[in-house]
């Protein structure tokens, strides 16, 4: 058995398991995400939401679902076919393979490689081709301005991202997500850096296109931006990415500031419950104020959104993390 | 033998991607040819064990210079008979840099040595144990040569500032500017209030107040270059 496992064919057949136990309550939980989101909204508004599919509406999402494959796929005739039918993969491709660095538990990364955050960094960042191609490649001028600025938004709130990282692999020492969970023990990093976390929620917000940032697809002057033009699978698929996407980013925030699957304290009945118990919390948590934002918030201006991206949030994160630097070195905290 | 396979796999799909780009008619898809390349030399670095590199070419190249030409080129309205047009014209000139480029390069190939042992060292891992290269990366430029990076750092600095000083147009003293602030602030008068029945606002100490009066258009600005966004000539 262990020759077998240690073979190169072992290790393929392993690392598919590690990755469907992965993806498959990945998928479960994006449905799940759907019809949570649509029952929050509906608290919040004093509606009672979905609740006829199933007992409690929960079978909602998968009404859902066969709804969206059994509609027709339209491909409009001026758009560039190929490139067309590319970007919705491409979107759902890129947010599922982000997963295979998030540490659920010790140990418990598929693939727990040295730069797991640069790795992290650089598949969120390239998420914004789905969107531009899509727009580019419909051929349409609602497309195509929503693809504009969803691109001009992502890449400007990536750099006040980037900073944000850098702050906490100061406080860390590694690019490893493991150590950085590891080197949470003491206090999560949401205390001492509570500044860069608000910056780095936000931040997601933007990177993930949700309310207030979602002028991409700000269905008042845009229709529905880089969307318009899908329908069907293909739509399905730019949904289950924009959902992966909100967990992701709900990973990272956990992984980064919220001490991943560390118990709160590390006494009775905290440390009784499993470590992965934790971090699907956390991430839960976070995906609750993703739904909470959506429903208190109107949406920005867009050059508001550019300007707090490059005004504010730019310089701020910038100045804390020289503060960051100076603290660490004088008070000798340094991780060596 | 996996990692001589996956090298030649990524290194023709990275030299076919290059002549992709040159050669395809539409100029967005070069660009995306050229993110494919720039992918497939990501993942060169990656089997060379430079994982630091492969990713920082993603973050930098892919995630953000790409982003960029691809929102350049993508908005640009180019007419492709008039860009083949030139091509009888200017392929003699062409040719002839081409050619120049090809001699040097052939030149500088047939002179190349290759010390004993080089070969044999390449296949070493390029650090030593327990030393990541994002560290030892991080002990070359920020320790051994910290002042030479410093420079190239002003250099770039410099570079910014003139793109800045050069594309700054608003000169005019008098050009209104937003003021944030006062544009989200609400007043009263736009506040929704729960008002129990049969008291008025008065009764819960709250006066309505109009809002802000647009400010006049300034003949001279001096110290003042808020402008309150309503203002009308």
């Amino acid at each position: 058995m262990d020759a077998f496992l240690n073979s190169n064919i072992g290790i393929l057949a392993i690392t598919i398991a590690q990755t469907l136990a992965m993806l498959v309550p990945l998928l479960i939980a994006v449905a799940y995400a759907t019809y949570a989101e649509r029952k929050v909204l509906a608290a919040m508004q004093m509606r009672v939401g979905p609740n006829q599919v199933g007992p409690l509406g929960l079978l909602q999402p998968f009404a859902d679902a066969l709804k969206m494959v059994m509609k027709e796929t339209i491909i409009p005739s001026g758009a560039n076919r190929a490139l067309f039918i590319f970007a919705p993969m491409l979107t759902f491709i890129l947010a599922m393979i982000a997963w295979a660095v998030i540490p659920v538990a010790e140990g418990w990364a598929i693939a727990d490689i040295n730069v797991g955050v640069l790795y992290l960094f650089a598949i969120s960042s390239l998420g914004v081709y789905g969107i531009i191609i899509a727009g580019w490649a419909s051929n349409s001028k609602y497309a195509f301005l929503g693809g504009l600025r969803s691109a001009a938004q992502m890449v400007s709130y990536e750099v006040s991202m980037g900073f944000v990282i850098v702050t906490v692999l100061l406080c860390v020492g590694s690019l490893n997500l493991t150590q950085i969970v590891l080197a949470q023990k003491t206090v999560w990093f949401f205390i001492p850096l509570f500044p860069m976390f608000i910056i780095f929620f936000i931040s997601a917000l933007a990177e993930t296109n949700r309310t207030p940032f979602d002028l991409a697809e700000g269905e008042s002057e845009l229709v529905a931006g880089y969307m318009v033009e899908y329908s069907s699978m293909a739509y399905a698929l730019f949904f289950l990415g924009e959902y992966a996407n909100m967990f992701l980013m709900s990973a990272m925030t956990t992984t980064l500031f919220l001490g991943g699957w560390l118990a709160p304290m590390d006494i009775a009945p905290f440390n009784w419950v499993p470590g992965p118990v934790w971090f699907i919390l956390k991430v839960s948590l976070c995906m609750f104020t993703f739904f909470w934002v959506r429903a208190t918030l109107p949406r920005y201006r867009y050059d508001q959104l550019m300007r707090l991206g490059w005004k504010v949030f730019l310089p701020f994160s910038l100045i804390w993390l020289v503060i960051t630097a100076f603290v660490l070195k004088l008070a000798g905290w340094l991780p060596v | 033998m996996i990692a001589a396979l996956a090298f030649y796999v990524f290194a023709a799909i990275l030299i076919a991607s290059a002549v992709m780009v040159v050669t395809s008619r539409n100029p967005v898809h070069s660009v995306l040819f050229l993110i494919l390349a720039f992918f497939n030399a990501a993942a060169l670095f990656l089997i060379a064990g430079a994982e630091f590199l492969a990713m920082i070419l993603l973050i930098v190249y892919v995630g953000a210079v790409a982003v960029l030409f691809l929102f350049v080129v993508m908005m640009l309205d180019i007419d492709f008979s008039q860009l083949r047009g030139g091509f009888q014209r200017y392929l003699p000139i062409g040719a002839i840099i081409g050619g120049i480029l090809l001699l040097e390069l052939l030149f500088v190939y047939g002179s190349w040595q290759f010390a004993d042992g080089s070969a044999g060292l390449r296949m070493n891992a390029m650090t030593a144990d327990g030393v990541t290269n994002t560290q030892a990366l991080g002990r070359i430029l920020y320790t051994d040569y910290i002042f030479l990076f410093q420079a190239s750092g002003l250099i770039l600095l410099v570079a910014m500032i003139g793109a800045i000083v050069l594309t700054l147009r608003d000169k005019r003293p008098d050009s209104r500017r937003q003021d944030i602030a006062v544009q989200v602030a609400r007043a009263h008068a736009v506040t929704l209030q729960n008002v129990e029945p049969r008291k008025g606002l008065g009764e819960l100490g709250i006066i309505r107040r109009p809002l802000p009066a647009a400010p006049k258009p300034r003949q001279v600005a001096h110290d003042d270059d808020h402008g309150h966004g309503g203002g009308h000539h």
